[in-house]
């Protein structure tokens, strides 16, 4: 985990007050709201249906439990006790006044927690895998880049005004559990032939409207050019991109237009300009930087401690929590444990301020003091020790985050959709909820697999419906709610796109249809444990589409 | 829109030309692009300053071969949300080496000066009276500075080895008693 | 789906008025008397063009209560009750159709 120092701490404060500011100019009329709204978005406030919301960056997902308490705290005193965390590592809070959020950003700035670039066409909240550090498959701690780059293009003078939004995410496990595929800048740690580590840098990923898969133009980038080379990036991209539409103004769209070749080579001529200057990064840029990381003291324990077993053979409850929500640890005796904030019947995503007091307390207790939000808007506990696992469940299930239904068909990705957000054209959390219902015998959920669902209200993708094994796209026809299903989508180093599945539905029937796919799964699949989308990849859509439309 | 350079506001001594208008004589002109690379040789000769105001949709490497003489290149934000010129402006300074006048023109708001600043510019047509009184304020927002840029303000990282170059009193002694 | 924010004024049944009040966001209706209310019931309802261009004018005029004023369709059932329009101003006017966490 990273810990600021004086610096950081000055740089958040002073956007506070310059905030602050600008929110008095606001209020006072001596800015128009076209001329505040950019300043707000890149403080990350939003003005959605109901009220101001909130967006406050995690930085490449990694929480203290000081800092989660302080989320805490700003739910309850400047919102209606909860936050929801997104599929970009942030949390929103969608209650929040105008006028008090001078105070509420000061309060989360003392806690070295902040809202800054989180919106608005800047570089947004880079985000990584949710278990970095602590994964037996990483190359090594990548977290360090992601600071790096992260003090980079804050509050970056050439790069605060781009044509539209700009989002990175970095892997650096086998996995890529990141979806760094699906990013304007992907970047995947490799190790080559001499044994060095390095990024593979990709390119023009993203979703929305016109989803792609980023091309790799570099396809290893010695560390020590990371930041020259993201530079070059988006200096090109800054001078290119389109201004004139904001639906083609992404780098994926200048990548498509000029072609990933012509693209890598306009980027290569820039960055041979500058990659030897003051941006190349030596061993000691990147030891200051790292040596502000602190990593856990682990206890030298042992894998499968005899309590662990005793309390597995005891309680099947555990030991079905234990197989679903728990993962390998890198460190002997420890484990990666998931919280899943997917209630049956619940928001996906919500934790309320209890929750979130209560889970900073099991951090404190059981995890070094460290909580990690993953994309897929669950939490996670990542340095329990295996001996711990039977008390930390028990007090897990006390606050309500143990279904142990993590990575199955009811872990639903959803975006607030048309109960929280003006953009949306049709409602996602009471479409997740249903579907968890239906779902929520777990003997029939494990006997699925692992099954992604992914939910958008809207076309601009933020539940990333396009990259979901099973992906639900809300729109609206006359006035009222249908959803376009797709399937077959993969977000990880294998990302494809979903194939629509056939004609959009009504509101009242998609939980039908979900079930439907989920029975056609059954009947298709070659063995029960061939996943969900491996089937599809192997069947093809139409066996899908035929059982699923037959009756409709 | 009042024009600040150094902190204060300023008169203009350059004369816009937007037309095919005959130059006055002696004064220093700003010209458009067009113009200016048209006319190029005139006004080598002419004697007094010239200036260009430069598109922000065309590359700045164009400029090259005139960056030595011209005065002053003013570059456009036709809104303030359109960047390009951020890039401009670090490309003139930092690549091509310009040391002339780098002036901001457009919509010039003062929430932007200091990211103006950094990039390069040092001369402002600010939009708004009321920002520019308030020019040196502004420049005041921030003292913390992560990324190098067209400017010389200390960054956090050289700042960072300053600060651990001088060890805090209590290491020190901490460290002679390790030595006994 | 064009958002309301963008709409050509094409009034084909009863409209009002709304906006998010600038100081907390909430949904504000633009009331006959010139004024903003919270309250559907007492937003002004109008049915023609001319009218609803007038109303808007008169509300975008106010830019320090209310941002980005648009016209939202309503219905007006036989007892002069007025409904939102729509399902997203149902929301505006009565908050998430789903419950919010830890509501106590």
């Amino acid at each position: 985990m990273y810990i600021y120092d004086d610096f950081d701490r000055t740089l958040v404060a002073e956007r506070v007050r310059e905030f602050r500011d600008q929110v008095r100019r606001r209020l006072s009329g001596e800015l128009t709201e076209e001329e505040f709204k950019p300043l707000r978005l890149m403080n990350g406030v939003y003005l959605q249906l109901h009220a101001y919301m909130l967006r406050i960056a995690i930085p490449y997902g990694t929480l203290s439990s000081a800092q989660l308490r302080t989320l805490a705290h700003v739910a309850r005193r400047y919102d209606r006790g909860y936050g929801h965390f997104t599929t970009r590592q942030n949390i929103q809070f969608n209650w929040i006044k105008l006028a008090e959020l001078p105070d509420a950003m000061a309060n989360l700035a003392r806690a070295g927690l902040h809202g800054m670039q989180t919106s608005g066409n800047c570089v947004r909240n880079i985000t990584t895998d949710q278990w970095a550090g602590v994964a037996p498959d990483e190359i090594e701690e990548a977290r360090v880049w992601a600071e790096l780059l992260r003090q980079h293009l804050t509050l970056h003078p050439e790069f605060s005004f781009l044509p539209r939004k700009f989002k990175i995410a970095l892997t650096a496990a086998a996995h890529d559990r990141a979806a760094v595929k699906v990013h304007d800048i992907g970047l995947r740690m490799h190790r080559n032939g001499a044994g060095e580590v390095g990024f593979e840098v990709m390119v023009g990923g993203g979703l929305g409207r016109t989803p792609f898969i980023a091309k790799t133009i570099k396809p290893f980038l010695p560390k020590r050019d990371l930041l020259s080379y993201v530079e070059a990036i988006m200096r090109t991209y800054n001078q290119y991109g389109r201004r004139d539409n904001i639906y083609k103004a992404r780098i994926k769209i200048l990548v498509h237009e000029l072609g990933a070749e012509l693209f890598a080579q306009e980027v290569e001529a820039e960055w041979l300009a500058i990659k030897d200057g003051n941006l190349a990064l030596d061993d000691a840029a990147v030891a200051e930087v790292a040596s502000r990381f602190r990593y856990p003291q682990y206890a030298e324990l042992a894998d499968n401690p005899p309590e662990l077993a005793k309390a597995r053979a005891a309680d099947q409850r555990f030991q079905i929590w234990l197989d679903n929500s728990v993962a390998n640890h890198k460190v002997a005796g420890h484990a990666i444990v998931m919280l899943s904030l997917k209630p049956v019947g619940g928001p996906p995503g919500d934790a309320t301020a209890a929750q979130m007091d209560a889970i900073a307390d099991l951090a404190d207790r059981y995890s070094h003091g460290e909580i990690r939000v993953a994309h897929e808007q669950n939490l996670v506990l990542p340095h329990v020790a295996q001996r711990d696992l039977p008390a930390v469940w028990r007090a897990l299930d006390e606050i309500g985050v143990a279904t142990p239904n993590v990575g199955l068909v009811s872990d639903i990705i959803a975006c607030p959709g048309l109960d929280y957000c003006s953009l949306a054209n049709a409602r996602s959390i009471p479409i997740a909820e249903e579907i968890t219902r239906r779902f929520q015998d777990l003997d029939r959920a494990r006997g699925l697999g692992r099954l992604h669902i992914n939910i958008s209200g809207c076309i601009n993708a933020c539940g990333h419906h396009h990259v979901g094994h099973i992906g639900i796209l809300g729109v609206e026809k006359n006035g009222e709610e249908f959803y376009q299903v797709t399937i077959g989508g993969r977000a990880g180093e294998d990302a494809e796109l979903g194939a629509i599945l056939g004609p959009a539905v009504p509101c009242g029937e998609i939980a039908d249809v979900v079930e439907d796919i989920a029975s056609a799964y059954v009947e298709l699949r070659a063995r029960p444990d061939e996943l969900f989308v491996d089937t599809v990849k192997r069947v093809g859509v139409e066996p899908f589409k035929e059982r699923v439309y037959a009756a409709r | 829109m009042p024009l600040v350079k150094a902190g204060r506001i300023i008169e203009d001594r350059f004369v816009r030309v937007l037309d095919d208008a005959p130059l006055p004589d002696g004064a220093p002109v700003l010209l458009p692009a067009a113009r200016f690379l048209a006319d190029a040789r005139e006004l080598v000769l002419r004697g007094a300053p010239t200036g260009v105001i430069w598109p922000n949709d065309r590359k700045v490497a164009e400029l090259a071969p005139y960056l030595d003489w011209l005065a002053l290149v003013a570059l456009v934000f036709p809104n303030f949300r359109d960047g390009r010129a951020y890039s401009q402006a670090r490309l003139l300074r930092e690549r091509h080496g310009f040391r002339g006048e780098l002036r901001a023109t457009g919509q010039v708001l003062r929430d932007q000066f200091l990211f103006m600043l950094r990039a390069g510019f040092d001369a402002f047509e600010v939009t708004k009276d009321a920002d520019a009184a308030v020019f040196a304020e502004a420049l005041q927002r921030y003292s913390v500075f992560y990324q190098p840029a067209a400017d010389d303000r200390l960054i956090a990282r050289r700042a960072r080895l300053f600060a651990r170059q001088r060890p805090h009193p209590e290491e020190r002694r901490a460290t002679t008693r390790l030595e006994g | 789906m064009t958002s309301p924010l963008q709409q050509k004024l094409k009034i084909t049944g009863p409209v009002v008025v709304t906006a998010n009040r600038l100081g907390d966001g909430a949904v504000i209706y633009r009331s006959a008397a010139g004024a903003w209310t919270t309250e559907l019931a007492s937003a002004a309802v109008v049915s023609t063009a001319p009218a609803a261009t007038e109303l808007l004018a008169q509300a975008a005029a106010d830019k320090l209560t209310a941002v980005d004023p648009y016209v939202a369709p309503v219905t007006v059932n036989p007892g002069q009750r007025v409904l939102p329009g729509n399902l997203r101003e149902r929301i505006r006017c009565s908050g998430p159709t789903v419950a919010l966490p830890g509501a106590s």
